[in-house]
């Protein structure tokens, strides 16, 4: 089907690629639909969460174990009841990441993980219980020892 | 709003299966327990506020694609 998006225009989605989500993402709860945009270059592991409803509405996300290998995401119970999630293998997460001006500063969002289950395509956003994570953890080392080398 | 006024170890019951106790009150704080089904969901309000903040600024990021490949090209 045809998808009108405001970053690349009218595309073409695979209906089966539909990703349901019954209870929107927070602030956005009335967005039940969204579909995932793939980098086309396979080496850039930054891609879209699409509203399928809303065209201007999209959000970066990231795998983000790329970045955070450590990442110690326990699935609340409630995340796999209404996502039917049976099998770990079902699910796929992403982080929401907001891009400033300073392209360097980017942050994920890792205490509010976007959980999928890619088997029943749902999705839901969880909100973790593990005071280890906040909204902003920079995905690119801020040190100065790792700047302008 | 529903305002009710409850002593410690008094409960109320939301929608048949919900329950929200009283345990204790200290220290300008009350400690609640809750007693809900597997599929609800519970948080600090605060959490959930500053989830939805970050979403909205997310939401509202001008990228320019073009300059973000080439920003992380150069990252390489």
């Amino acid at each position: 089907m045809k998808l009108n998006t405001k970053n690349f225009g009218e595309i073409e989605i695979d209906k089966d690629k539909i990703i349901h989500f019954p209870e929107g993402i927070l602030g956005f709860e009335e967005e039940k639909q969204f579909v995932i945009i793939n980098n086309e270059d396979k080496e850039n592991p930054f891609h879209w969460l699409q509203s399928i409803a809303n065209p201007d509405l999209a959000f970066v996300i990231i795998n983000p174990f790329l970045a955070y290998p450590n990442y110690d995401i326990v699935i609340p119970e409630t995340a796999q009841e209404k996502l039917k999630i049976k099998d770990k293998n079902d699910v796929t997460i992403y982080s929401i990441v907001v891009v400033p001006e300073e392209m360097e500063k980017m942050t994920a969002n890792l205490l509010g993980p976007i959980i999928i289950n890619v088997n029943a395509k749902l999705g839901k956003q969880v909100i973790l219980d593990d005071d280890r994570y906040t909204t902003k953890h920079y995905i690119f080392r801020q040190s100065m020892e790792d700047r302008g080398v | 709003m529903l305002i009710l006024s409850r002593r410690k170890n008094e409960s109320i019951i939301i929608d048949g299966n919900i329950e929200v106790k009283v345990l204790g009150i200290e220290d300008g704080k009350v400690q609640i327990g809750i007693e809900a089904p597997k599929n609800i969901d519970i948080f600090r309000k605060e959490l959930y506020k500053c989830i939805q903040e970050e979403n909205i600024e997310a939401a509202n990021i001008k990228l320019d694609i073009n300059k973000m490949n080439q920003f992380l090209k150069n990252k390489k």
